[in-house]
């Protein structure tokens, strides 16, 4: 009796989880279909379930922008992105864990709350520093305020990660000779390797997928695949399926990436609650 | 060769003072234990030693040579850790070869020397394990491995058997006192055992909110507690403490105690305690005699058998509770009477301030220490 009830509730709990993911995913899914039809079927209400699929759209798509062009910067614009941030944020989070004073608290409660300001409020000011540093559509422009904009998030993650680190090993490290540079390379990088590792992605993720600073502060030279998508939607009217088709191309590589790596983020984000 | 000297030190955190002007001098291949109510500061002053923690005011000296500001691997001083604080990303023998490779060591001489130690501590098998795949007492011993390769002047022991069961403990303590035996060097633990205290310890430093109560061999804080706290924390079970009142004082020295129903003369050193003050008469329960004629009258309440002794909880028939501590073979049970009398020449005398009053004879033992 009681075993059939749990293997009800079960059920009726997967049932829930899929039907939930399915909902959540179902956008990203449309999508993807849409990209494989023609213009036509893809404004058709009701929209057909049945199609023939083509690749027109991708076609039209690669033949008007240079899909390589913009997935180069977004390459190299989030990877040099993050990679600076985690050089930044693994010595500030190392002593913030390990060497806290009186005001790492609010400092750290501050970072975080510059993440709560809209962009668009400092729009002026950093549009204007931009053009005057003569950073406007530059990739060196985008990577500073990437890693800027992440460094809260970077630096809280690796704070958290750092403070599950047991001090004694660190001192054992210590009293074995090491000095600042190798306890912090030797042992503290190698013990929290999983948490650094989903920093880094988590970090490509934001930098892959931010739009607001890219569409403001690049035109062509440096822009990434967001202004890719973007430039799909607007001049000559609404384009469903090119902008499918761009917009799959566009998130395709995080998305495998994502995929390929998800064992890691979840292991790291869940790093201190398993232990 | 190593010596260790601690000059008036002192630690504060914040506005707490932590120690509180320390003073000791540790000589060369000495094993000396610290012990101490929880939070008195042991691991605070031993990481003082370390050099993990800065030191406040004072003079840190070892082999004459001042090193307050002196990095931890350069003081030639090595710690094991309560935690043992083993690299779990290294097998263990890079653990222990960690040191050796940030010192610029060759690797042959490396390899020569972890494979020696290995074999004192049983290892060999073990060098290529994680420390996550080892036991309990395998990490013990990696621990104390990663320790002695580098051939430190001086060893600190937080605490290293605390994490261990009963029969490993008593088995590694005889490893370490072995061990210490034939490498020979300066050694200072710090525990909350007795048993570890009294078995390994050349001498035992007693500390209380981060002042030294007492230094002295194990036997002289035994058989001589300066004061009230020393001979109340050494010692298992702990030694029987009566308020008493000190009535007359002969001209030979014997001060004639009246402890409740008890009542006893103690001999004690001319100068000593004055007629009519109060104090405390303090006795081992081991001191304490079952005597069919004995003065001192009371009642069983509780009778615990170990097998080799039996302690006795006598509630006394002027209300006070003294444990007494006689042999397995006692067949006294609960809600006996029971008769006693003191071994006068055992009992302590402390006065009013807690400071123990000079005895006329000593122990025998103390005498050719
Ligand atoms: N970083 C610190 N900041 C403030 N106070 C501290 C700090 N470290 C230790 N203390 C205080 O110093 C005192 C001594 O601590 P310590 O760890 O030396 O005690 P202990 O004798 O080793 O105790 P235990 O037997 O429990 O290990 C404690 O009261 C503790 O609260
Ligand atoms: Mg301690």
């Amino acid at each position: 009796m009681a075993r059939t009830r749990t293997r009800l509730r079960q059920g009726v709990v997967t049932i829930l989880g899929w039907a939930i993911a399915l909902w959540m995913f179902f956008p990203i899914l449309w999508m993807f279909l849409t990209g494989f039809k023609n213009e036509p079927d893809a404004i058709s209400t009701p929209p057909h379930l049945f199609f023939s699929p083509t690749l027109s759209s991708y076609r039209d798509v690669f033949a008007r922008e240079d899909y390589w062009h913009f997935a180069t910067n977004s390459v190299v614009i989030s990877v040099l992105a993050t990679v600076v941030a985690l050089l930044v944020s693994i010595p500030a989070a190392y002593a913030m864990a390990f060497l806290p004073g009186p005001r790492t608290r609010m400092t750290l409660l501050w970072m975080l709350s510059t993440r709560m300001l809209p962009p668009v409020g400092v729009l002026v000011p950093i549009y204007l520093l931009a053009r005057a540093t003569g950073l406007l559509d530059s990739r060196t422009g985008l990577i500073v305020i990437y890693m800027l904009t992440n460094l809260p998030i970077t630096v809280w993650m690796l704070y958290t990660f750092f403070r599950e680190v047991p001090v004694p090993i660190l001192e054992a490290g210590r009293m074995d000779g090491a000095t600042r540079w190798q306890e912090v390379t030797q042992v503290l990088m190698p013990l929290a390797l999983p948490g650094i590792a989903s920093t880094g992605l988590l970090s490509l993720i934001l930098c892959w997928n931010e739009t607001f600073w890219s569409l403001n502060l690049t035109s062509s030279i440096a822009a990434p695949l967001t202004t890719f998508i973007a430039s799909f939607s607007s001049p000559e009217g609404l384009f469903f399926a090119k902008l499918s088709a761009a917009s799959t191309l566009a998130v395709a590589p995080i998305m495998v990436f994502g995929w390929a790596s998800q064992k890691q983020l979840v292991r790291g984000l869940t790093f201190g609650a398993v232990k | 060769m190593a010596t260790v000297e601690l000059r008036n030190l002192r630690k504060t955190y914040l506005h707490e003072e932590i120690i509180k002007g320390i003073s000791l001098a540790i000589t060369d291949r000495e094993f000396v234990v610290f012990v101490g109510p929880s939070g008195c500061g042991k691991s605070t002053l031993l990481r003082m030693i370390a050099g993990l923690e800065d030191i406040s005011a004072g003079d840190l000296l070892i082999d004459g040579q001042r090193v307050n500001d002196t990095d931890p691997a350069r003081r030639g001083v090595a710690m094991v850790f309560q935690s043992y604080a083993l690299y779990p990303h290294m097998n263990v023998y890079r653990n222990m070869e960690f040191s050796l490779r940030l010192a610029g060591m060759p690797e042959a001489e490396r390899r020569r020397r972890i494979g020696d130690v290995a074999r004192i501590l049983q290892l060999d098998p073990y060098l290529d394990h994680r420390p996550g795949q080892l036991s309990g007492g395998q990490r013990q011993r990696v621990a104390i491995g990663r320790a002695i390769v580098r051939n430190p002047r001086v060893f600190l022991f937080d605490e290293p058997l605390s994490n261990l069961d009963a029969a490993l403990r008593g088995q590694m303590r005889v490893e370490l006192a072995s061990l210490h035996r034939r490498l020979g060097a300066t050694t200072i633990y710090v525990t909350h055992d007795q048993v570890e205290a009294m078995t390994m310890a050349d001498r035992i430093v007693v500390l209380n909110r981060g002042v030294v109560e007492q230094i002295g061999t194990p036997l002289e804080l035994y058989h001589r507690p300066r004061n009230l706290f020393v001979a109340r924390f050494m010692g298992s079970p702990a030694m029987n403490l009566l308020p008493a009142r000190i009535h007359a004082l002969t001209p030979d020295g014997m001060a004639q105690v009246q402890a409740g129903a008890v009542s006893v003369s103690i001999p004690t050193r001319h100068g000593g305690p004055e007629a009519g003050t109060a104090g405390t008469l303090g006795i081992r329960p081991e001191h304490i005699l079952i005597d069919p004629q004995g003065a001192i009258t009371g009642m069983v309440t509780i009778s615990e058998r170990l097998g080799a002794i039996t302690l006795l909880h006598v509630r006394l028939t002027d209300g006070q509770m003294i444990v007494v501590q006689t042999g397995g073979d006692n067949t006294d049970r609960a809600d006996t009477p029971i008769r006693l009398t003191l071994g006068e020449e055992h009992c302590h005398l402390f006065d009013a301030d807690g400071m123990a009053l000079a005895r006329e004879a000593d122990h025998p033992l103390l005498s050719d220490l």
